[in-house]
């Protein structure tokens, strides 16, 4: 039989191309991992081994006070759409209605229309309205495009789920609370972690939505950052970006590990 | 009712702010804290004028190049890893390739300052080989290269979806019956993934539209796009709210024209045989 594709001997362009991809994604934050050891400041070149740019980094009051902003801000807003986001995913699988559609729609909007739609909307709305930038309305606004991103993740599971397993529940004695508690929400809980962490992710990461959202006493990380690199290259900023780095592979890690087990675990049932 | 809290919320804080931007909108040359005036399409008409209409081709012409780029690039990887690669290892394959988006676009990109500047790791590397130097920061191509390496993830991820349902056993018969692999290609695999390829390219059209972090901090004075040009009205030193509310509603526009167009074209299942 003639397989084009498996009969070669010599490494294939798509498997050479792949691997040049492969580089390319992961030169950037190589690079950065490089220079965040780098003993000298300017000098593209190697000045030694250094911690000086972590200790700098970790003596730094404003960095520490915009993570600190950076995680009330993300942990707030997804503890809030953990529940809107997954009520939301339920109610959509389980109730038809006039206008399902339009809501359906609307829900899927803070995935589709650019951030910076949407961050200077929420601006003039909240400026219409004279209500004060704070650390509360940048939580208001990143629970917007969070209960949306978690509403997905909860939905694609819910589609994979047998449409029955309530009802079986309810049939053999369970009251409605009951079923939704000890039955549908034990097979969610995966999707709705690796949503959380997802959502969490993007709230950490999100410059715009919060420079528009957030008063004069709001600083994220995102806006600290943005405010430093964009006159020029920081080595500090070196550091700060391997140790979020590491944590937000850490949690991708534990996002990705979450799916496939219950993904393998759906497949052995 | 489970619905209505997040309804509410994006009610709230979704639609009804869209709908005050469209209010916003037609108020000419309105600026913060003024009272509304006269409704008027001033602000839709300042788009037209030349300056701005460069902005906004410039703006298309980075989302059309950095969406072909991505495609050129993604799909011989989105192949390989889903059509040529061990069966096993096309999980942790696709995962570590998107795993870099898990990362901040900000830092990335910051990343990519490091390695553009005059004296950055690209250019110490050209002059240690003895090769001229290049000047890619703060120009176009800078731009392009950080929109094409923000989104090529989205386009692998999508491809892959679109590649790992393809039929092996068509590409098979294709081939035992005298087809070459061009024609293999073209006349199978092609039309086959055409969905996927319509989304993916959708996908990383839109957010190279809208994105700002990359054209401003990778593009210089040289780069100005719609997402520069909305944010300079509202947090720069122009704030001229109703000219970037018309901005931002062009944006949101042409964003649900694309969509519109992949669900009446893109969704059309490819022709069994």
């Amino acid at each position: 039989m003639n397989k084009p594709q498996l009969s070669q001997k010599r490494p294939s362009w798509q498997l050479m191309l792949t691997l040049l991809m492969f580089g390319f994604m992961y030169l950037p934050i190589l690079v950065l991992a490089f220079y965040s050891f780098n003993e000298s400041r300017y000098s593209a070149g190697w000045g030694g081994f250094s911690l000086r740019w972590y200790k700098s980094l970790f003596n730094d009051s404003r960095i520490l006070a915009a993570l600190q902003d950076s995680l009330t801000v993300a942990i707030g807003a997804v503890a809030v759409s953990a529940v809107l986001g997954t009520l939301m995913a339920v109610g959509l699988a389980r109730y038809e209605f006039f206008g399902k559609g339009l809501y359906r729609g609307v829900s899927y909007l803070p995935l589709i229309i650019p951030d910076i739609a949407i961050a200077v909307a929420t601006l003039v709305f909240l400026a219409s309205f004279a209500i004060p930038l704070s650390l509360w309305t940048v939580i208001a606004a990143h629970i917007v495009f969070c209960l949306a991103y978690i509403a997905l993740v909860v939905s694609t599971r819910l589609a994979g789920l047998n449409p029955h397993l309530e009802e079986a529940a309810l049939d053999l004695g369970a009251n409605p609370r009951q079923a939704f508690v000890q039955v549908l929400m034990p097979e969610l809980m995966p999707a709705v972690i690796s949503g959380c962490l997802l959502a969490f992710v993007l709230s950490m990461d999100d410059f715009l939505i919060s420079s528009f959202t957030a008063g004069g006493g709001t600083n994220t990380l995102p806006m600290e950052i943005f405010s430093r690199v964009r006159t020029g290259v920081k080595p500090d900023i070196n550091a700060l970006s391997v140790v979020l780095i590491l944590a937000s592979g850490t949690i991708a890690f534990i996002a990705e590990y979450i799916r496939f087990r219950s993904s393998q675990r759906r497949l052995n049932q | 009712m489970l619905l209505v809290p997040a309804g509410a919320w994006l009610l709230l804080l979704l639609v009804a702010p869209s709908l005050m931007i469209l209010e916003f909108s037609l108020h000419p040359g309105l600026r913060p804290g003024q009272a509304f005036g006269a409704y008027g399409l001033g602000n839709y008409l300042q788009i037209f004028q030349p300056i701005y209409l460069q902005v906004i081709g410039r703006s298309l012409y980075f989302a059309i190049s950095s969406t072909l780029t991505c495609l050129l690039l993604g799909f011989p990887v989105a192949y390989w890893i889903a059509v040529m690669a061990p069966k096993r290892w096309q999980n942790l394959l696709l995962v570590g390739f998107v795993l870099p988006l898990w990362t901040s676009s900000l830092l990335r990109s910051y990343a990519w300052i490091t390695i553009l500047r005059p004296t950055g790791v690209l250019n110490t590397l050209l002059s240690t080989i003895g090769l001229p130097t290049l000047d890619l920061l703060n120009q176009q191509s800078a731009v392009l290269i950080g929109l094409s390496y923000n989104f090529l993830p989205y386009m692998v991820l999508i491809l892959y979806a679109s590649l790992e349902k393809l039929d092996k056993r068509l590409l098979e018969a294709a081939a035992d019956l005298g087809a070459n692999p061009q024609q293999v290609f073209w006349k199978v695999t092609v039309p086959q993934t055409l969905p996927g390829i319509a989304a993916g390219c959708l996908l990383v059209f839109i957010t190279s539209l809208g994105d700002f972090v990359v054209p401003e901090l990778l593009g210089g004075a040289s780069s100005m796009t719609a997402a520069r040009l909305i944010y300079n009205q509202f947090l720069g030193a122009t704030r001229n709210w109703g000219f970037g509310s018309s901005l931002s509603m062009l944006l949101i526009l042409a964003v649900s024209v694309s969509i519109a167009l992949l669900i009446k074209y893109g969704d059309q299942e490819p022709e069994r045989y």
